[in-house]
């Protein structure tokens, strides 16, 4: 099927995404990456148990000591909506239905942004409050290479769905772009569930203790 | 053949370094291993040498004819089962035998016996690795030495093993396998010295650092002189004895050497103790007590050719220490750091540091 | 488009090969980077030799020597070995898959500069200082201290080539998964293509801690961060597993493709159909799988207790399960064969004993107990030497001979090819067999020299000996490529004669669309299924039609160049910070501007559509014998 094909609603195919050979490795490549994705993340949350609270001497900052729920709480349930309002620009994307789509679209990036100005607030807290630094303890460098990792995948990920946005605001969609907003979209939610990850072993275990 | 293959193996390599002579229980059972092991292994490459042999020579297409096309084979479930179950074997063969060693090496519960007094009855040694020295702490004894590690034979000696810079790793290959001294944490394991083995090489292991920690790593070389256990109970004795006392120099070279030495002189003191109680786990170099007794300067210039060849080896060490051990903290003394005179008298005061012997 | 090649200028040829994103041009890419490594990293192997040939010798000085032989040890895995087997991957795969290209043209080009730039990074610290002195394995302790910025090279190129090489893997996991001709079942799939498969599994999980191994040692070592040291709360050993998690699965990343070459050979040259296949294919996926459950055992001397040494012993023990089966497999599969002795068989043959010891001395090293000795020894050296020159450097000898013809349209010289063989073969066990009886004679791995006196000067005079004859094998190896390349006598679809998968079935080399007409693949060794029907070619699956094809690109090597360019900028951006900003100034801005040429090509290639072109059916109906005058 030709790439370039214009469709309507009624002719649009049941998966878009997988509907071209193009589209089908796209799907598939990046399925595997997400894959090796998730062996990185698992090495840094490792590397981060194996290291946490580890400081060079008794006057350094805790977990116990620096971490809040409020906080976090927000930015998880800010992350876990905009999964949710991608998954509604995907569900817009497979009925032809660019123009919502694009809204849905806009309003995820719209959250990740919240997500990603808290994340900058709380690092920026832990610093000036804790003297929690990247080089003041392996603590600190672990802290922020995991959860660092994880925002600068945020960050990556806004800029590609703004890309698409704007690279095909006046195109509508066609079996070219549409696997592209797919597998952004699959990229979404990944980060999502590494966040969950985060919010559990970094956040709540460190509540405990 | 399990007779044979010892017999060949234990050709190879010199008594005092080679781990194909095991010189004490610990070597024993992992020599063991070695020759279990390696005959399951060469029972398996005489079978595949059988079959490979039979299938090159008879199958090929000078003998089978050139036009020939084989019968298109897909397998055999019945061969395939037989070599996939008969490796299983060998490999349990193999197995239960590691797993009981392994733990068993790892043994070290005999470190916290007491007798009644609340003393521990085993012999433990704090081995400090360091660039490119070693350290031999002996805590319950209160002595600490360098470079010549000395133990009692026919006896566990249990070593905690640490490194001060980078990870280096500790191994008397004759006498047992290695352990890794870590920078992050404290390794703990144990060796037994066997006294007939040490017999045959006059009291005296080589022992190697088997991990790459910089240039000299090659040269990390230290000695383990054996005792029987009551001449390592006076060597106790006397190491104690001479940490309590202040020696008077001998003679004037002695005492200018003493002089260059110190802290008016070269400062030597700052990083090297001369006393044998002092500057466990802290001291910058290796403790100088036994010095005038060492059967190697730095662990690798021999003196075990008579004074004279000791006098020369400490002299080429402290003129080219950068030479010989490269990337060593020590650095060389030229005559400029050093006069010959001044190189003279340290030399007789070095040389005059001794503990044991006479 | 005509598909009719011209004759070409060099420049137009040199910018067809920095654009191309044919998979037969990148594999030529690899072969030639790969050998070129392959070279630099044999002549550090000849140093190291010499310095040993004799006790307390001075060749080289202790610094240096050790540079050389981490040098020799990164070179080798990560710049030889791994490039000449994607070269193999990316010459056959599609082929004996039926498929017209990967599934991903533009990312199989990036992933060759990405390591290409790493290589290149990483060997010019030879004349920017100094190179990486750690070991190939770089152990955090001794790597965080290192002086100069050899490290930095060694963390810096790596994980530029490491990405190439997780893209290279993706690639081909999907290139294996949807692009296969019809027909093409996964159990009918070639065995070097099975094991291009597991390998590649293997890459894109075990690629990824070594990634982030690499960041926490480039954090540490050039931004501030502690997590190697001690004093900081940090912890080295945290390497050590990230590094052989990694590590050993990398071992069969590089074995399993070179144990698919060998089974290609060994059905061909024997006429016969590889014995035990469904076997021979859970056998390699089984290893893949187990690969990934034994690093520790590099680790018995760290000090993780009796528990976890005993499991992973007894792990890596049943390892040899199934490597066994495969090589009763081969030679079962040479039974009852007719067996001819060409160069590539040779090696094939040769690898049984050669990799059946490294094998054993392996399940050997498993013995945990045991393995205090073996440790770090001349024994490991030994034992790795048997598996990966008695292995993959064999599968790499051979299937340069074997697929010589179909990577370049012309046979490698037979005669020298087997002069090279023997002299390898004669030179590579005398080089390593002694050194089984050094490592447990006492002598330590990694050792600049040894002494006198201690019974370890005649196996190392024997060893550099060994190793001269090794030398002398690659140099006629080398002059065998030269005079056939410029002979040129070309040959036809089969030189062999004997070729049973789908790349012999079509042109060598084949036209730069693969296949006129996708094949109809009817069950495993299809080539071979028509032969004996009596037809020369495959039965096609399709009608001639258009084939879409992907357009050649400039982006992915400028992408590396980005990369490559914004790497010295973090290098020396150090010693910027160390002259409290008053030399260096320059290497913030270089690492921005490296960063926006990677970033901004990255969106180039986003916002431009490249919708790639056809050929049109009357362009290859014209076109009889694909491509080639």
């Amino acid at each position: 099927m030709d790439a370039e094909q214009k469709f309507t609603s009624r002719t649009w195919p049941e998966s878009p995404e997988k509907t071209t050979l193009e589209g089908k490795n796209k799907f598939l490549g990046f399925w595997l990456f997400l894959g090796g994705e998730t062996v990185l993340f698992a090495s840094l949350f490792a590397t981060y148990l194996a290291l946490k609270d580890k400081v060079p001497s008794d006057d350094h900052a805790l977990a116990i000591d620096m971490f809040e729920l409020p906080l976090v709480f927000i930015m998880t349930m800010l992350l876990l909506t905009s999964s949710l309002t991608s998954v509604y620009a995907m569900y817009h994307m497979k009925n032809y239905n660019f123009q919502k789509m694009k809204t849905w679209l806009i309003i995820t990036v719209g959250l990740g942004l919240a997500f990603l100005g808290f994340e900058i607030y709380e690092f920026y807290h832990y610093v000036h409050a804790f003297e929690h630094t990247f080089t003041s303890s392996a603590f600190g460098s672990a802290f922020y290479t995991l959860v660092g990792f994880h925002g600068a995948h945020v960050v990556v990920g806004l800029g590609w769905f703004l890309l698409l946005l704007i690279r095909n605001t006046n195109r509508g969609l066609n079996l070219y772009n549409a696997p592209k907003f797919f597998v952004a979209s699959l990229y979404w939610h990944f980060i999502d569930v590494v966040w969950v990850f985060i919010f559990t072993v970094v956040y709540l275990m460190g509540m405990v203790g | 053949m399990i007779a044979a293959l010892a017999f060949i193996l234990s050709g190879c390599g010199e008594p005092f370094l080679s781990a194909l002579q095991p010189a004490g229980e610990v070597a024993q059972r992992q020599y063991n291993l070695m020759v279990l092991s390696a005959v399951v292994m060469v029972v398996v490459i005489i079978v595949v040498s059988i079959v490979y042999s039979i299938a090159i020579t008879k199958f090929r297409r000078s003998k089978v004819g050139e036009d020939v096309i084989p019968k298109q084979v897909e397998g055999s479930h019945t061969l395939e089962i037989l070599w996939t179950v008969i490796p299983i074997i060998l490999v349990l063969v193999l197995a239960v035998p590691t797993v009981a060693v392994t733990f068993a090496l790892a043994d070290t519960a005999e470190m916290e016996e007491v007798d009644e007094e609340g003393n521990r009855t085993a012999l433990v040694v704090d081995v400090r690795a360091n660039l490119y020295w070693w350290e031999f702490n002996y805590p319950d004894q209160g002595i600490v030495t360098a470079q010549d590690l000395v133990v009692p034979t026919d006896q566990n000696v249990y070593f905690n093993v640490i490194a001060s810079d980078v990870k280096h790793s500790f191994w008397i290959p004759a006498v047992g396998g290695k352990i890794d001294t870590n920078v992050d944490n404290m390794n703990t394991f144990y060796l037994n010295f066997d006294s007939g083995s040490a017999e045959q090489v006059d009291n005296l292991f080589y022992g190697k650092c088997a991990e790459l920690c910089g240039p000299s790593h090659a040269l990390m070389d230290f000695k383990v002189q054996t005792l029987s256990s009551e001449d390592f109970d006076e060597w106790v004795a006397a190491m104690q004895e001479a940490g309590e006392e202040e020696s008077e120099p001998a003679n004037d070279a002695i005492a200018r050497g003493e002089e260059v030495f110190g802290p008016d002189g070269q400062a030597c003191i700052q990083c090297h103790a001369v006393s044998p109680t002092s500057g466990a786990g802290t001291s910058q170099g290796p403790n100088l007590a036994t010095f005038g007794e060492r059967s190697y300067v730095a662990g690798i210039l021999d003196n075990r050719d008579g004074e004279d060849s000791r006098e020369e080896n400490i002299k080429n060490w402290i003129r080219n220490a950068d030479k010989l051990k490269p990337g060593n903290t020590m650095g060389a003394y030229n005559e400029d750091d050093l006069s010959d005179e001044d190189l003279d008298a340290l030399t007789e005061y070095l040389m005059s540091l001794k503990v044991y012997t006479e | 488009m005509s598909t009719v090649a011209q004759k070409q200028g060099f420049l137009a040829v040199l910018w067809d090969y920095l654009t191309t994103v044919d998979h037969k041009k990148i594999a030529i890419l690899y072969l030639a980077s790969g050998g070129f490594f392959f070279l630099v990293g044999g002549i550090e192997a000849m140093i190291i030799r010499i310095q040993l040939a004799v006790p307390d010798n001075n060749f080289v000085s202790a610094g240096l020597y050790n540079e050389i032989l981490t040098m020799h040890g990164t070179t080798m895995i990560f710049l030889a070995a791994m490039p000449l087997l994607f070269a193999f991957m990316n010459a056959v795969v599609p082929l004996q898959i039926g498929a017209r290209d990967v599934a991903f043209p533009f990312l199989n080009s990036l992933g060759f500069w990405l390591f290409f730039f790493g290589g290149i990074f990483l060997n010019l610290s030879w004349f920017l200082g100094g190179a990486p002195d750690a070991g190939w394995t770089s152990y955090a302790s001794l790597s965080i201290t290192s002086e100069g910025h050899g490290i930095d090279f060694y963390v810096l190129g790596l994980q530029i080539s490491g990405a190439g090489t997780l893209i290279a893997g993706i690639n081909f996991l999907v290139t294996i998964i949807n692009m296969r001709a019809p027909g093409m079942t996964y159990m009918r799939m070639p065995l070097f293509t099975w094991s291009t498969f597991v390998a590649s599994a293997l890459i894109l999980f075990a690629f990824p801690p070594l990634t982030v191994g690499l960041f926490l040692m480039m954090f540490d070592r050039m931004f501030g961060a502690n997590f190697f040291d001690v004093s900081m709360g940090g912890n080295t050993i945290i390497w050590e597993h990230l590094f052989w998690i990694f590590g050993h699965p990398e071992v069969y990343i590089l074995i399993l493709p070179a144990f698919g070459i060998f089974s290609e050979i060994f059905a061909t040259f024997s006429r016969k159909r590889l014995f035990g296949y469904a076997a021979m294919v859970f056998a390699t996926v089984l290893i893949g799988f187990l690969g990934f459950m034994v690093w520790a055992h590099h680790m018995f001397t760290v000090g993780l207790g009796p528990t976890a040494n005993a499991i992973f012993a007894v792990a890596t023990m049943a390892i040899a399960v199934p490597t066994g089966v495969k090589i009763f497999n081969w030679m079962l599969t040479m039974w009852g064969g007719s067996i001819v002795f060409t160069t590539p068989m040779l090696y094939a043959v040769a690898f049984i004993p050669s990799f059946t010891a490294g094998g054993v001395t392996g399940v050997m090293l498993a013995s945990a107990a045991a393995d205090y000795q073996y440790h770090d020894t001349y024994f490991v050296v030994a034992h790795f030497h048997y598996v990966i020159v008695g292995g993959v450097v064999l599968g790499l000898l051979a299937g340069t001979h074997f697929y010589w013809p179909k990577m370049f349209g012309t046979m490698l010289n037979e005669f020298l090819g087997k002069i090279t063989f023997w002299l390898f073969l004669i030179g590579f066990h005398a080089t390593f067999f002694v050194q089984h009886f050094l490592g447990l004679m006492g002598m330590p791995r990694r050792i600049w020299k040894f002494l006198d006196g201690q019974g370890l000067n005649l196996f190392n005079l024997i060893s550099t000996i060994g190793a001269v004859f090794m030398a002398v094998a690659v140099l006629v190896l080398v002059y065998n490529i030269i005079i056939t390349q410029i002979k040129n006598v070309r040959v036809g679809n089969d030189p062999w004669g004997d070729g049973r998968t789908l790349e012999w079935a079509i042109a060598s080399p084949p036209p730069f669309y693969n296949f006129k007409q996708l094949p109809l693949v009817r069950g495993l060794d299809p080539y071979w299924i028509e032969k004996m029907e009596g037809n020369t070619k495959m039965t096609p699956a399709e009608p001639v039609g258009d084939i879409h094809m992907p357009n050649n690109s400039f982006i992915p090597f400028v992408m590396s160049l980005g990369l490559f360019i914004a790497a010295f900028g973090a290098m020396y951006q150090v010693d910027w910070r160390a002259s409290d900003g008053e030399s260096f100034v320059w290497a913030i801005p270089v690492l921005i501007i490296g960063m926006l040429i990677t970033i901004g090509s990255m969106a180039v290639r986003s916002l431009k559509d490249d919708h790639g072109y056809h050929i049109h059916k009357e362009d290859l109906l014209n076109d009889d014998e694909g491509g080639r005058d």
